[in-house]
């Protein structure tokens, strides 16, 4: 664990680089078409001022063309501008066309960078989720739900955000920008001069708005996310505001913050519509500058009409995306950090099975070999384990809260691993290690259903039908027949349609632990976990399952933890825990003869009528 | 039946797009509103006028080949200018005060009135459902009034602006481009609606998606156990390829949207070439003149976008406007009569002058009740004399509805039929917030708000000394829990309560509830959350706490009520069964059994 942190530190540029080539598999494709397709329509874009620049001055009026050679061979091929000026419409169909082409073009462009975008997206989620689902159990248990999800969302937004907006946009403006100024250079270079030192001006002035402005953004960010933490606390603890009588209290409190909030709001709008007036100032009088400047070199300087027309749209085309740019740079610091936190998920090591793990027949005695075992940094949970449970088998584990009941059944599961060293010593099926198996091929025979099983957002059918490829309703039914779930299902309205989870209804936690038991079932596992399992069902239904269960079970090999003696009694083999340390062994009858035994004392109590010493007393 | 009926009254559609209901709110902005819509038609004059300056610069100086007059030239243009960058930053900022100010007018009057709804509101909305009608309906609103209003009058006014002025210029050239506006808003209309429609998608797919990632986190343990990681991540992939595809699509739209305005402009453009062209060479034309109506024709198709745009906004702010409405004209079912509040004041201003000292005897005579939001009657002519001290136990399994007398007794709800006596009175005859103010009231998850311990404290008594907080802390032995913490009584607890331990925040909640001497105490299922440690300390504390006070203890745990005054065993939402321990024992029915089972698990840990 302590590798991955380290590593997380040393992530530098390269590594970086690196991801970001890993997710741009299968989108740089419609980035490169993107990218073809912004230099085509930037051409474009720069033809239409000079069709009007040369209507304005060689067809209208009565000037040299300007145009270069084969252009004018085009116009001479047709009839020369003699023709032209009989049939203006020619011109008229010459703007459509540029404009045609400039919008598909235009389409093609955003398209590709949608297709580019999206498909850089989905692989990025794919990436993390297919990664996600592999990393170790003890990696879910570290790291926060929230965070992780947060990750997977808003920083893959950012990365996005990055390649597909910032980069690709960056550099269609300088292209843009660099068209139009050659263009420009090529009509009037005194005036091309001026309108270039405007630009870093405009550039620089926005670059220092996006900055301000994103720090007031993020102001206003902050009292929002206050006043709604605010409102959602005052909902989830309405019944604690009505039964303290504070709703005064609360509407003050909640006053206070909605006020912050406007003011940080009014404060950011000020800031802005200053800003964007000044900017717009600035552009405003670049644009007459550049107007009353022309005007002078028309009269003064032999430049046309027609120029000064197609220059000041040239112009327009930089005000802009310069304005642009500059808060694009602002924002792009932010990309960096996105990654390194996306790569701190996709670099976590996954789980990997030993080199030549194998998939054997799971059928077999499962033998505990001297187990010792403690979570990352924790004091020791299970000490000294030993104990065979023979094929076919059912052993029934007893213990106290905390005992290391569930942390054995984990080891089994593979959900944590033994030391390599073998200093924990080790679990063996059938004779091999079970390191030496690969973790998914175990977890496949050994059906587990845990404590507080997790039932996923679906319908019922469909979560009892999960391990399998298509829902079988006569499987699915007969399953839940077993864990006496089948009838309490068809007294539901919509039956085993009934959809289960946040948006469904909440089903109690006995008929979740019945719903988990059916599922597990479906799995056929030559090798069967019952984590306390039944622990929320009342002891009837219990029997009742345990009855079917033991007909249906074949020769499996079964483990039930539980707190109820009844529920283990049957049992070939009694496990009782105390704190980590197997305390007592042996069948239910071999453990009852044990004077003061642990197992004895507990069954003898609650075989008894609970309140018997009471009564008597009484 | 009930429920459609719910589902039709959601949707009766408010006339106007519901603006009428939002006049009272805009009011107080009146003046700021106006001078907003008066400087955004003077920006957009300004606007109409730039290219009459470069029309001007053309046909006077260029054509005319002098420089004669180009000073007041200049003048005037820095005017103009000077006016546009004045009234543009004001219209702005007036925008956003306006936008601002009604956002936050709204939400405090929804909060407000929140805080009086009684609590079968909140048994029927989700939190998430509420929460989003206070922050994000009423922001779409103050969206409305303000920035969609604005853009639309700004645009309306250059459109009209512009027709005008090019109709002055030539009227057959200005026919020819407006022929081209019906078609153009037409296709715009049509692309603006699909994406509403997309855009929605959208949403609820990333939160599809979400709602997946949450899913293989939190259900690690099962997704590992179950080996079926393969098919959580192709389903995944589903969504994520229907994500990518309804996002390329909204693209398309977008960019179909966007292009047909550009290429409607050209399409005015080159009209005017072609017909401007003809009449420039005609000499009726100047080629300023010509220059100028082009860029009308060109700068007339972005405002019928916005236009549109702002009509879409305005059907689509109808469902906002609706919600809040429907909100703010919930009545509460619990509500105090005008001559109780006349004497004992109400929740914001009470008269506390007039409240009575509380004893605490309760009865419950023939009481019945049934759920606003149920069809089912949980309780059928109840009747239970509860005198001064009594600790009465409601015990059953979780979501059986023990908290329904509970409910009664803090009036949260009325009884159907019967009434609820304190001290011999009908709850009713005095105010929610009197009772409220007599009950001390711990939660089963323990709820404290973000703020300091001592902020906390004060929930249950706003006027507490310190000296009083520390006296509730050590009752409930607590106190160590605060001497822990680095700043004692002004540490922080985070959002929720989330810096402490739950153990931790049940005893503050404890010491909260009891801080204010209360006369009735309920605990609802205090302890259930807390590890076996915490729950022996409150345990203790508790036969302190609930001598010389009326308590409900409703438990999860029976051990902990064997010794109640009365025990009531609540199943299915209805009383079964009712008693002392002992006598519930004897009947062996359902309390019997539902102890034993909890009983078989306390043996163990009594032996390990």
């Amino acid at each position: 664990m302590k590798k991955e942190i380290s590593k997380e530190k040393k992530n530098g540029k390269g590594e970086r680089g690196k991801l970001l080539v890993k997710f741009l598999y299968g989108s740089k494709r419609f980035f490169l078409t993107s990218i073809i397709a912004s230099i085509i329509v930037a051409v474009t874009d720069t033809v239409n001022p000079q069709i009007i620049r040369y209507t304005v001055d060689t067809v209208l009026g009565n000037k040299k063309s300007g145009l270069p050679k084969y252009a004018n061979d085009l116009v001479s091929s047709i009839g020369g501008v003699d023709f032209l000026r009989k049939n203006l419409w020619t011109l008229a169909i010459a703007v459509m066309v540029v404009a045609t082409a400039a919008a598909i073009f235009r389409y093609i462009q955003r398209m590709s960078n949608a297709k580019a975008s999206q498909t850089l997206v989905e692989r990025m989620r794919n990436l993390l989720f297919d990664h996600i689902q592999t990393l170790p159990f003890s990696w879910h248990m570290k790291n926060q739900t929230g965070d992780v999800i947060q990750r997977c969302t808003s920083d893959v937004e950012t990365v996005k955000n990055f390649l597909s907006e910032q980069l690709i946009g960056i550099m269609q403006i300088v292209l843009q920008v660099g068209l139009s100024l050659t263009m420009m250079y090529s009509m009037h270079v005194k005036l091309s001069v001026v309108a270039t030192l405007t630009l870093p001006v405009i550039l620089i002035y926005s670059a220092l708005l996006g900055k301000k402005i994103g720090q007031g953004f993020k102001k206003c960010d902050e009292a929002e996310s206050a006043l709604s933490a605010a409102t959602q606390e005052n909902l989830t603890g309405v019944r604690v505001v009505r039964s303290f009588g504070r709703e005064k209290h609360e509407i003050d409190k909640f006053a206070k913050l909605n006020k912050s909030y406007l003011t940080s709001w009014l404060k950011l709008s000020r800031l802005t519509s200053m800003f964007w007036g000044l900017g717009d100032l600035f552009s405003g009088m670049q644009v007459m500058l550049i107007v009353i400047l022309g005007v002078n070199f028309c009269v003064n300087d032999g430049m046309t009409s027609g120029e000064l027309i197609a220059f000041i749209s040239y112009n327009a085309m930089l005000s802009w995306p310069i304005r642009r740019l500059g808060r694009m740079i602002s924002e792009m610091s932010k990309a960096g950090i996105s990654l390194e936190r996306l790569s701190y998920i996709l670099d976590s090591e996954s789980e990997t099975d030993r080199e030549g793990a194998s998939e054997p027949d799971l059928r077999g005695d499962i033998v505990f070999d001297n187990v010792s075992f403690g979570y990352d940094n924790c004091p020791e949970l299970l000490h000294n384990i030993s104990f065979t449970a023979k094929a076919g088998s059912t052993v029934g584990i007893i213990g106290g809260t905390g005992s290391g009941k569930s942390t054995l059944m984990h080891l089994l599961g593979r959900l944590y691993d033994l030391p390599d060293d073998g200093s924990g010593g080790r679990i063996t099926i059938n004779g091999t290690d079970i390191k030496d198996i690969k973790a998914k091929h175990i977890r496949k025979n050994v059906g587990t259903v845990l404590q507080e099983p997790y039932l996923f957002s679906r319908t019922l059918a469909e979560n009892i039908a999960i391990t399998k490829d298509a829902v079988n309703m006569e499987e699915v039914r007969e399953a839940a027949a077993i864990a006496c779930l089948d009838e309490t299902v068809m007294s539901f309205s919509d039956g085993y349609d009934t959809f289960v989870g946040e948006k469904g209804v909440t089903l109690s936690g006995g008929q979740k632990q019945r719903a988990a038991i059916a599922r597990m079932l479906t799995q056929n596992a030559p090798i069967m976990i019952f984590d306390d399992s039944l622990s929320a069902v009342d002891a009837e239904t219990d029997a009742k399952i345990r009855n079917a269960l033991s007909t249906n079970l074949g020769d499996s090999t079964v483990f039930i933890i539980s707190h109820r003696t009844a529920t283990i009694m049957n049992a070939d083999l009694i496990i009782v825990l105390d704190h980590g340390r197997i305390a007592e062994m042996g069948d239910h009858n071999t453990l009852m003869q044990k004077e003061d035994g642990i197992y004895k004392k507990i069954y003898t109590i609650q075989m008894s009528d609970p309140d018997g010493n009471e009564e008597v007393t009484a | 039946m009930s429920r459609e009926k719910k589902k039709d009254q959601q949707y009766t559609h408010l006339p106007y797009f519901g603006i009428p209901k939002l006049i009272t709110y805009l009011k107080p902005y009146r003046g700021k509103l106006l001078t907003m819509l008066v400087l955004g038609i003077v920006g957009s004059i300004i606007d109409i006028s730039i290219p009459l300056f470069q029309q001007y610069a053309i046909d006077n100086f260029v054509i005319a080949n002098t420089l004669k007059g180009l000073p007041m030239f200049i003048g005037l243009y820095i005017v103009a200018l000077g006016i546009q960058v004045a009234s543009n930053t004001r219209t702005m900022y007036l925008a956003s005060y306006v936008e601002m100010n009604i956002g936050h007018d709204i939400k405090k009057v929804c909060f407000n009135h929140l805080q009086t709804l009684s609590f079968s509101y909140f048994n029927q909305n989700s939190v998430g459902y509420i929460h989003s009608r206070v922050m994000s309906d009423t922001a779409r609103i103050g969206e409305l009034v303000s920035w969609v209003l604005m853009d639309s009058i700004w645009n309306l006014a250059y459109m009209v602006g512009a027709i005008v002025v090019m109709f002055s210029i030539d009227a057959k050239l200005a026919l020819c481009v407006l022929a081209v506006m019906p078609i153009a808003a037409l296709l715009i209309a049509l692309c603006l609606n699909k994406l509403t429609v997309l855009n929605r998608s959208v949403r609820e797919l990333n939160s599809k998606i979400s709602g997946d990632y949450n899913e293989a986190i939190v259900g690690a343990k099962t997704i590992k156990t179950l080996v079926v990681e393969d098919k959580i991540s192709s389903e995944f992939k589903q969504d994520t390829l229907k994500m990518k595809r309804t996002s390329v699509s909204v693209t398309r739209f977008r960019v179909l949207l966007w292009s047909s305005v550009s290429f409607f402009s050209f399409i005015a453009l080159a009209l005017v070439l072609w017909r401007g062209g003809i009449l420039t060479q005609e000499q009726a034309f100047k080629v300023g003149k010509l220059s100028a109506f082009m860029s009308y024709a060109q700068g007339l198709l972005n405002p019928l976008l916005w236009v549109i745009d702002a009509i879409s906004t305005l059907v689509n702010t109808r469902v906002n406007i609706e919600r809040v409405t429907k909100l703010l004209e919930t009545k509460s079912d619990v509500t105090d009569t005008p001559e109780v509040i006349e004497k004992y004041g109400d929740t914001f201003y009470p008269k506390k002058e007039n409240w009575e000292p509380i004893h605490g005897d309760i009865a419950f005579e023939n009481v019945s009740f049934t759920y606003p939001d149920g069809d089912e009657q949980v309780l059928e002519n109840f009747s239970l004399n509860i005198p001064m001290g009594t600790r009465v136990a409601i015990v059953g399994e979780t979501g059986a509805g023990k908290s329904t007398l509970v409910n009664l007794v803090c009036r949260l709800y009325e009884p159907t039929e019967g009434r609820v006596l304190v001290d011999g009175r009908d709850l009713r005859e005095r105010s929610q917030l009197w009772m409220h103010s007599n009950i001390g009231y711990v939660l089963q998850a323990p709820h404290l708000f973000s703020g300091s311990v001592r902020e906390n404290l004060r929930y249950g008594k706003p006027d507490a000394t310190d000296e009083e907080m520390w006296e509730a802390l050590r009752t409930v032995s607590a106190d160590k829990v605060v001497e822990r913490m680095d700043k004692g009584l002004d540490s922080e607890v985070g959002e929720g309560g989330d810096l402490l331990s739950t153990g931790e925040k049940q005893l503050i909640s404890f010491a909260r509830a009891i801080i204010g001497e209360p006369r009735v105490l309920i605990l609802d299922e205090a302890t259930s959350s807390v590890d076996t440690m915490t729950e022996q300390i409150i345990q203790k504390a508790l036969t302190k706490v609930t001598k010389g006070r009326t308590s409900f203890i409703i438990a999860h745990r029976l051990s902990t009520v064997r010794d109640a005054d009365v025990i009531i065993v609540v199943k299915d939402g209805k009383i079964v069964e009712q008693g002392t321990h002992k006598e519930l024992m004897r009947l062996k029915g359902y309390y019997n059994s539902l102890y034993t089972r909890q009983y078989e698990k306390e043996a163990i840990q009594g032996i390990i």
